[in-house]
C-alpha cells in the first residue's frame, strides 16, 4: 500500500441546468483528499448530490467549477453504476468480453473467480439474471479492468444480507490483496463498522464531515446525567437532549482534550450511525459552520 | 488461532475491538507468547474487517509491546497478560463471589452490581491522577 493520496477534490462544483430556465447547484465547494488504499463510505441521504460526486471524479460528467486530480496511485479507475448497466441480451461470458475489448489492462482471470465465488451461470443472458447476480456481473468486470481506484454507487443496495456480507468480504479482500482504493456511497451507516475506514458525509450538495472514522470517533462523546442546562464537560455541544430528569449532550472534543465530567455524570461512546445522524438533523435545521 | 468479531455499530472503532480481543485471548490463556497471529488477509477473510483496520490493530499491539511483527514471517506474541500469581487469582475471586453474595443478599440485581464496579473503578482511576 502506498502513502500517496489517491484522489484529491478542490472546490468541486456540479450545476444542473432546469428546464425550461434556471439552474440548480447539485454540489458545491466541495475538497477533499482520499489517501490511497482507504476504503471510503460517501454517507448522504438520497438527493445530496452522492451520484453527481462521483460522476465527476469518474470523468463522467464535467464540473462547473474546480477541479479532481487522480493520484499515481488512481491511474486506473472503475466505477460501477447504481442501475448495474449490463447489456440484456448478452451473456455473462460475452459481457466479459466487452470488458476485455474496453479495456488497455483487462485480468479475465480475477473477473472469473469472482463470478465462481458467487456461482453466476455465464450461458445466460444477462436480462435474466436476478438483480443480485446482476450486481454481481457488474463488480466482475469492474474487477477484471484492474483498478486502482474503485468507485461504486450503492454496491449492496438490491442485495439479500448474506450476499452484502460476502460481497463487503470480498472487496476488502481485494484492497488487501492489491491495495486499491474504494469509494462506495450507501445510506446504510450501520453497516460500515468495520468496513469503511474513511467517512465523506454529504448533505445537499455540501460536505458536512470527512475524515478518518477513528479520529472521527475518538473526537465524539456523549455525556449522561441528571437534568442540566449545560455541558458538564469539554467540547462543542452539537446536540442537547432533555427529559424531566436527565440530560444528554453530544459534543466534539477539540484535538488534545479528553471528556472528563464529575459523578453522577458519565460518558458514552459516540457510534457512527449517531454521529452520521445528529449532523445530519443540524444540517436540516440550519445549523452550519461546525469548524472541521 | 483467535478469531476476530467486529460489532459493526458499535461505538468502539473497530481496530480498538480487535486489540481488545487479542488481550482476552491472552488473559485468558487462548493465546500464547510464540503463538502466531493471524496474517490480515486471513482476517480479512474470515471477519470482513478492513485491512487498514487490521494492520492498525497490529501496530497498536506492537506498540504495546505485546506482539512483534517478523520480517516476512508474520506477527506473533510477545508477551501475556495477566500478572497476578494463579493463587492470588483465586483469592481474589473468592473474595469477590464473597462480596457478590452480600450484594445479592441486599437485593442487588445484576446490572446494579455493574453500575456499582464502574463506579468505584471509575472513583480508583480518579484518585489515581490527583
Amino acid at each position: 500500500m502506498s502513502d500517496g493520496i489517491a484522489v484529491t477534490v478542490d472546490d468541486l462544483g456540479k450545476r444542473y441546468r432546469r428546464w425550461p430556465h434556471g439552474s440548480v447547484w447539485a454540489l458545491r465547494h466541495c475538497s477533499f483528499e482520499l489517501p490511497a488504499g482507504v476504503v471510503a463510505a460517501l454517507v448522504g441521504m438520497n438527493g445530496a448530490g452522492k451520484t453527481t460526486l462521483m460522476s465527476v471524479v469518474t470523468g463522467l460528467l464535467a464540473p462547473t467549477e474546480g477541479a479532481v486530480r487522480l493520484g499515481d496511485d488512481a491511474s486506473r479507475v472503475s466505477f460501477v453504476a447504481q442501475d448495474k448497466p449490463l447489456y440484456r441480451h448478452f451473456s455473462v461470458t460475452d459481457m466479459l468480453k466487452v470488458g476485455a475489448s474496453l479495456n488497455r489492462v483487462w485480468d479475465q482471470r480475477r473477473a472469473l473467480r469472482w463470478l465462481e465465488r458467487f456461482q453466476i451461470p455465464l450461458d445466460r443472458p444477462c436480462g435474466r439474471l436476478s438483480g443480485g447476480q446482476q450486481a454481481q456481473v457488474a463488480f466482475a468486470i469492474a474487477l477484471g479492468s484492474c483498478p486502482s481506484l474503485l468507485l461504486l454507487d450503492e454496491p449492496l443496495s438490491n442485495l439479500d444480507p448474506l450476499a452484502r456480507r460476502e460481497v463487503t468480504k470480498e472487496l476488502l479482500g481485494e484492497v488487501a490483496d492489491t491495495g486499491l482504493t474504494v469509494l462506495l456511497s450507501t445510506h446504510v451507516v450501520a453497516e460500515l463498522g468495520g468496513v469503511a475506514d474513511h467517512l465523506l458525509l454529504l448533505a445537499a450538495g455540501t460536505l458536512l464531515e470527512q475524515g478518518d472514522v477513528d479520529d472521527l470517533l475518538a473526537s465524539h462523546v456523549r455525556y449522561v446525567g441528571p437534568r442540566s442546562d449545560t455541558s458538564p464537560g469539554p467540547g462543542q455541544i452539537l446536540q442537547a437532549r432533555h427529559t424531566d430528569r436527565q440530560s444528554t449532550f453530544l459534543v466534539r472534543l477539540a484535538s488534545d482534550s479528553a471528556p472528563r465530567v464529575d459523578p453522577p455524570w458519565t460518558t458514552q461512546t459516540v457510534t457512527l450511525e449517531d454521529l452520521v445522524l445528529v449532523r445530519l438533523e443540524m444540517a436540516r435545521s440550519g445549523v452550519r459552520g461546525v469548524a472541521a | 488461532m483467535v478469531e476476530f468479531r467486529v460489532d459493526r455499530s458499535g461505538g468502539l472503532p473497530a481496530y480498538l475491538q480487535l486489540v481488545q480481543q487479542v488481550r482476552e485471548a491472552l488473559r485468558l490463556g487462548w493465546l500464547a507468547p510464540g503463538d502466531r497471529l493471524p496474517t490480515v488477509r486471513e482476517v480479512v477473510a474470515a471477519s470482513g474487517v478492513n485491512p487498514n483496520t487490521v494492520l492498525k490493530a497490529y501496530r497498536e499491539l506492537e506498540l504495546v509491546g505485546l506482539v512483534e511483527a517478523r520480517q516476512g514471517s508474520g506477527t506473533y506474541v510477545k508477551a501475556t497478560l495477566g500478572t497476578a500469581s494463579p493463587e492470588l487469582m483465586v483469592e481474589l475471586r473468592a473474595q469477590l463471589e464473597k462480596w457478590v453474595h452480600g450484594a445479592r443478599q441486599a437485593g442487588l440485581e445484576d446490572e446494579d452490581i455493574h453500575a456499582l464496579l464502574g463506579a468505584v473503578l471509575a472513583g480508583d482511576m480518579k484518585g489515581k491522577e490527583s
